[in-house]
């Protein structure tokens, strides 16, 4: 696939265009990438269904009643005729994340540590001394991929994902660090839990992170994570849970 | 709102009997997942049937096993799936409307023909809606008649909005003979060519529309693997990206996953491109070990059979934009 004729438009069934905006994963590109979804709002409004932002694409969902591929088509193409990116100034909500950072709720610190060639230490303070942005939400509702991590916290996934991760639990992968939103199987690097309710479907919005918004982790003790409303039940070894 | 009432009680679950309306709409870029009926022609047909509007709550049987007793009198219609169903002693006519008694029990048998039978009942189900929807998603936990998307339990009370006395005299007693599909028979799936096609081997690309695939017992409402001569794409994976309805992807091993309903939002396969709705609900009804065929389909003509379902389905076209609810 080359990248020299972007942004393009590709098809995605009867009721949907792949809107491709670029080839890498860039920082700069969620400024496109908001801007684009406030403009296809705009542009559909009761025809759209749903917009599903990611590193460098839109998946731009319409009702096929209302509405045909080729008409949306044309939308699209005068929407990125005219696009211009949002403001630098006016990027994404910043969320402060408490998070524990421990080997009880963290199981794989220490993994990270080794891999890394750093202390626990070392891996806490760099974790948690940068800003990360919110390039896609999905995987489970609320589970927001952020990036990007810094070169030394680069780590491999686990070679068989654990069955079950608690609700909060921080954790690693690659280029990426994400919060665990609920209860669900996962095969990233444990590092810590954030008190955090990721998603609550009571709340406005429902997800706290949303695409484009940034985020730190703030290193606490467990006081201040229980008193916070953090769950430090300790994570069951992956050998027990694999046995039940 | 209009007053609901206990309609069936639930006297044996089954294996998977799940609530679901038209799905949950306008959250996608939250991570949530579209939910939903698998056989989305089966379910409208079903509503259609029963006198309900396009969208109105339905149960969603897998395998059968489930075993209702009518708390009321109930017009009901029952489609998809032959699931060697019963009402009291007589077998349960199918893609029609029936009415069943107080005290008289409906029970759902083995898998006959297809694999997800549909129960309307007259005025709907009711459920409270979460993100907007009352479609069940057991891995979300969200919708069904709990909200936590909880599938049916022994012993549960199912609500039903009264339904209004009078059927309109427009709406069929059963479906014509031409909607109701003979799911033994071998399945051609009409798919829309994606953007990835070109980046797959001439070789593939001609196993992929050629050869028979088959339905891999790994199938659920989340996707469909389907087994048969591996497919070779020159690009082993894209930045993970949004993924509609349909979408057949070809991870590295080759062998496609037709993604559903229960689909995760985003993913990084590249794909051949999407079955067509329909194409979609057919695939659904497929058993393990029955072949399936793939033909590259035009959007016109699927746009146009699309639309020409809704149209004999919906009672009411609106009701469909009613249900959903953006969040934004």
């Amino acid at each position: 696939m080359s990248h020299s004729d972007l942004p393009r438009l590709e098809p995605a069934g009867i009721d949907g265009w792949m809107v491709r905006l670029f080839g890498t994963i860039e920082e700069n590109n969620l400024l496109w990438l908001t801007a684009l979804t406030h403009d296809c709002e705009a542009a559909f409004g009761e025809a759209l269904v749903d917009l599903v932002p990611s590193y460098t694409t839109l998946l731009v969902i319409f009702d096929p009643l209302q509405i045909s591929p080729w008409q949306a088509r044309e939308r699209l193409v005068d929407i990125l005729a005219r696009l211009v990116p949002d403001d630098i100034g006016g990027e994404g909500e910043l969320h402060k994340l408490a998070t524990w950072y421990n080997s009880s709720v963290g199981p794989d610190l220490e993994r990270v540590a080794e891999l890394s060639d750093m202390t626990v230490d070392a891996i806490i303070d760099t974790h948690s001394y940068q800003e990360y942005r919110v390039f896609a939400l999905g995987f489970s509702p609320g589970f927001a991929f952020m990036g990007l991590l810094d070169d030394s916290l680069i780590c491999p996934r686990l070679e068989t994902p654990r069955p079950k991760v608690p609700a909060g639990s921080v954790a690693i992968a690659g280029q990426q660090t994400a919060a665990y939103p609920a209860v669900t199987p996962g095969g990233w690097n444990l590092i810590g839990r954030t008190a955090a309710r990721l998603f609550d479907r009571n709340r406005d919005g429902f997800s706290l992170l949303k695409v484009g918004d940034r985020v730190r982790f703030v290193a606490v003790d467990q006081h201040t994570f229980e008193s916070e409303g953090g769950d430090p039940t300790p994570i069951t070894p992956a050998r027990e849970e694999t046995r039940s | 709102m209009r007053a609901s009432t206990t309609g069936f009680r639930v006297t044996r679950a089954g294996p998977l009997a799940l609530l679901q309306d038209a799905g949950r709409f306008g959250v996608r870029h939250l991570g949530v997942t579209q939910g939903g009926p698998a056989d989305l022609h089966a379910w409208g047909w079903a509503n259609r049937l029963a006198g309900n509007g396009w969208g109105t709550p339905v149960l969603e049987i897998t395998f059968g096993g489930l075993q209702l007793q009518a708390e009321c009198d109930l017009t009901i219609a029952v489609t998809g799936a032959d699931l060697s169903g019963r009402l009291e002693d007589q077998p349960l006519p199918l893609w029609r409307r029936i009415k069943i008694g107080k005290g008289e029990r409906v029970v759902f048998g083995t898998p006959a023909k297809g694999l997800r039978a549909y129960l309307a009942v007259a005025g709907g189900f009711s459920a409270e809606p979460v993100l907007g929807s009352v479609a069940c998603v057991v891995r979300e936990q969200l919708g069904g008649f709990d909200g936590q998307g909880r599938r049916l339990t022994d012993g549960d009370q199912l609500n039903i909005e009264i339904p209004s006395p009078n059927m309109p005299d427009t709406i069929e007693v059963e479906a014509p003979e031409q909607e109701r599909p003979d799911y033994t028979a071998p399945a051609i799936l009409d798919l829309l060519p994606g953007a990835q096609v070109a980046d797959f081997t001439g070789r593939s690309l001609f196993d992929a529309f050629n050869a028979e695939w088959r339905v891999d017992d790994r199938a659920d409402r989340m996707g469909v693997r389907l087994t048969g001569p591996p497919l070779h794409c020159r690009i082993p994976s894209l930045v993970s990206e949004g993924i509609s309805l349909g979408a057949v992807q070809v991870p590295p091993d080759g062998q496609p996953i037709a993604l559903l309903n229960d689909r995760q939002t985003i993913g990084g396969y590249p794909r051949l491109g999407n079955l067509t709705p329909l194409a979609a609900s057919r695939l659904a009804q497929c058993k393990p070990g029955q072949s399936v065929r793939l033909r590259p389909a035009g959007a016109e003509r699927a746009l146009r059979e699309h639309r020409q379902f809704i149209r004999q389905v919906a009672t009411a076209i609106n009701d469909r934009t009613s249900a959903r609810n953006r969040s934004t």
